[in-house]
């Protein structure tokens, strides 16, 4: 991948609202240059969406978030695919991914109670006749999300003039 | 009658310039700041990591006097791929409290009363000060702004007298940002050896380089043996606070070095040293990314001065902006001490170091973006008033 597309994606990657003229400065290149590669990228889905890391505890609004571990049956053919996409096109579930090791897919989900994320589970994940098992971790805490330490952040302690 | 308690020597070194004006800024409340000399990045966490494992481990006691082994392998090491020069970590590398410590030594090691030290200016605040408590002769040598703030043979040529001794390289530099290419310091090689010059190669923000390779004069044939490189860990690797810096040169000088080290220090902060060998080991793509960041805030820098008409030329190195404020007829200490009353932004006067540092302001870029643009924002404002 050529440079300067990868710095953009680093940019973006913790700071997607930064303004393309602003980028453009800061990578040293001009601002018809970022929009261009930035647009192609959008299109090849190099940059699949803009989304905000967002404290849900902070901002009062009580959600549930779980881990499922799912042990399912691969389909000839089709593999996981096939039993991954009747999981994650639930809305519910924000993310799936095949895992090496003691089970198959990883899910992640959101619900507003635990009785919700309990009711998804027996009434839709189980039932799929692929799937063999499942447990559930329920997130008690989040200390680091998106690569983002969620604590408050300390004010600098230097001293205001150093040589 | 009570006896004076003080040395003439002592009482003779002038104080600090950015400590007379500390003090005015931390009166002030909610001021914002563009005078740091140091990181904002913490150090990288697997460094702190290794430190407090250190201390887990009650590594409490005192290395060699030179430092670990451990450490003494990875600096040269780090030389190595970094400078291309090759270092005996057993004879020929020294690990200092900072790189300051190491500047004290060097000129301690080094100079008989009356040798003169040249010091190119703009530079950091220290040079001066250990030179004469060396028993040394301070011999300063005014950089241009039209030079980009460059050491160049002419000026070299000129301050040479038969007692010289020590010429100082301070690059990059702080205050200007300048760098010295290999270009530019081959025939400041050529007039050292013609004249029997030792170097003392101040290194410490070789890691912060913008336009290519750091080079250090002590790669630059028949130069290895006559040059002290100093560097260390505070600004490359964000470790100000662990004041942990290291001396390499040739075996004799390096010697006498850490004897003096061994009586008037002992060793450097074991922590400090342990955590330094996680460092060099494993930080590289730390260091990449902060210099990426520095970087960055550089050309938004270079974007906003362009933009509000202040003069500076670019720098290439450390993270120093050196912008002119000759066009507003004022000293710099007039239109820092303003700028803080007026606008409450802190830099410092160019003429903290050095006198030719006159018309000029160092403006650090060792902060946050957000940061940046605020105190920027009430730069603009500031200079857009003076202009009326």
């Amino acid at each position: 991948m050529d440079k300067i597309r990868k710095q953009i994606l680093l940019t973006l990657e913790t700071n997607s609202r930064i303004d393309l003229k602003e980028l453009a400065v800061l990578l040293g290149t001009d601002e018809v240059t970022i929009a261009n590669e930035v647009a192609a990228m959008e299109k090849e889905h190099i940059i699949c969406g803009y989304h905000t890391l967002i404290d849900w505890d902070k901002a009062g609004v009580e959600l549930v978030n779980a881990l499922i571990e799912v042990r399912v049956t691969p389909q000839r053919d089709q593999g996981f695919d096939k039993i991954a996409e009747r999981i994650y096109n639930y809305p519910e579930v924000s993310a799936t991914y095949l895992i090496s090791g003691g089970y198959d897919l990883l899910v992640t989900i959101e619900g507003r109670t635990l009785q919700e994320i309990s009711r998804f589970v027996s009434s839709k994940l189980s039932p799929i006749d692929e799937v063999v098992s499942t447990a559930t971790y329920f997130i008690l805490k989040k200390y680091k999300d998106h690569g983002t330490i969620l604590a408050n952040k300390t004010k600098g302690e230097r001293m205001l003039i150093t040589p | 009658m009570t006896r004076n308690p003080l040395s003439k020597k002592a009482v003779s070194l002038a104080p600090s310039g950015i400590r007379k004006f500390f003090d005015i800024v931390s009166e002030m409340e909610d001021a914002i700041s563009l005078g740091v000399g140091e990181p904002d990045f913490d150090t990288p966490w697997r460094v702190r990591e290794e430190g407090i494992y250190s201390l887990e481990r009650g590594r409490t006691f005192y290395t060699s006097n030179a430092g670990l082994k451990e450490l003494k392998i990875e600096i040269s090491r780090y030389l190595e791929r970094t400078i291309h020069v090759t270092y005996n970590h057993a004879s020929e590398v020294l690990v200092t409290v900072g790189g300051s410590e190491a500047i004290d030594l060097a000129f301690r090691a080094m100079l008989d009363s009356g040798d003169e030290v040249l010091i190119p200016q703009p530079s950091y605040v220290s040079y001066l000060p250990c030179a004469v408590l060396a028993d040394g002769v301070p011999v300063t040598i005014p950089l241009k702004h039209e030079n980009a703030f460059r050491l160049t043979r002419e000026e070299l040529e000129a301050a040479i007298t038969p007692r010289t001794k020590i010429l100082v390289l301070p690059f990059p530099n702080n205050p200007t940002g300048s760098v010295m290419t290999k270009e530019d310091l081959e025939p400041i090689a050529e007039v050292v050896k013609e004249h029997d010059l030792y170097v003392v190669s101040d290194e410490i923000y070789s890691e912060l380089t913008y336009s290519g390779q750091h080079c250090s004069i002590a790669s630059l044939p028949g130069m290895r043996e006559r040059t002290l490189v100093i560097n260390g860990f505070s600004k490359g690797f964000a470790m100000t606070g662990w004041r942990l810096g290291y001396v390499c040169g040739p075996a004799p000088i390096v010697e006498q070095m850490t004897k003096i080290h061994q009586y008037a220090i002992m060793c450097a902060p074991t922590t400090s040293q342990y955590a330094a060998v996680e460092a060099l080991r494993n930080c590289g793509k730390d260091v990449e990314n902060m210099r990426e960041s520095y970087n960055q805030r550089r050309r938004f820098l270079m974007n906003e001065f362009r933009k509000m008409g202040l003069q500076c030329f670019e720098p290439f190195g450390a993270f120093y902006a050196f912008p002119s404020i000759q066009e507003f007829g004022m000293t710099s200490e007039e239109f820092a001490t303003r700028l803080l009353q007026e606008e409450k932004v802190a830099v410092v006067p160019g003429t903290a170091f050095g006198d030719c540092g006159e018309g000029f302001l160092r403006i650090s870029y060792a902060y946050s973006l957000e940061d940046l643009k605020e105190a920027i924002g009430r730069l603009e404002k500031f200079v857009r008033r003076l202009r009326g």
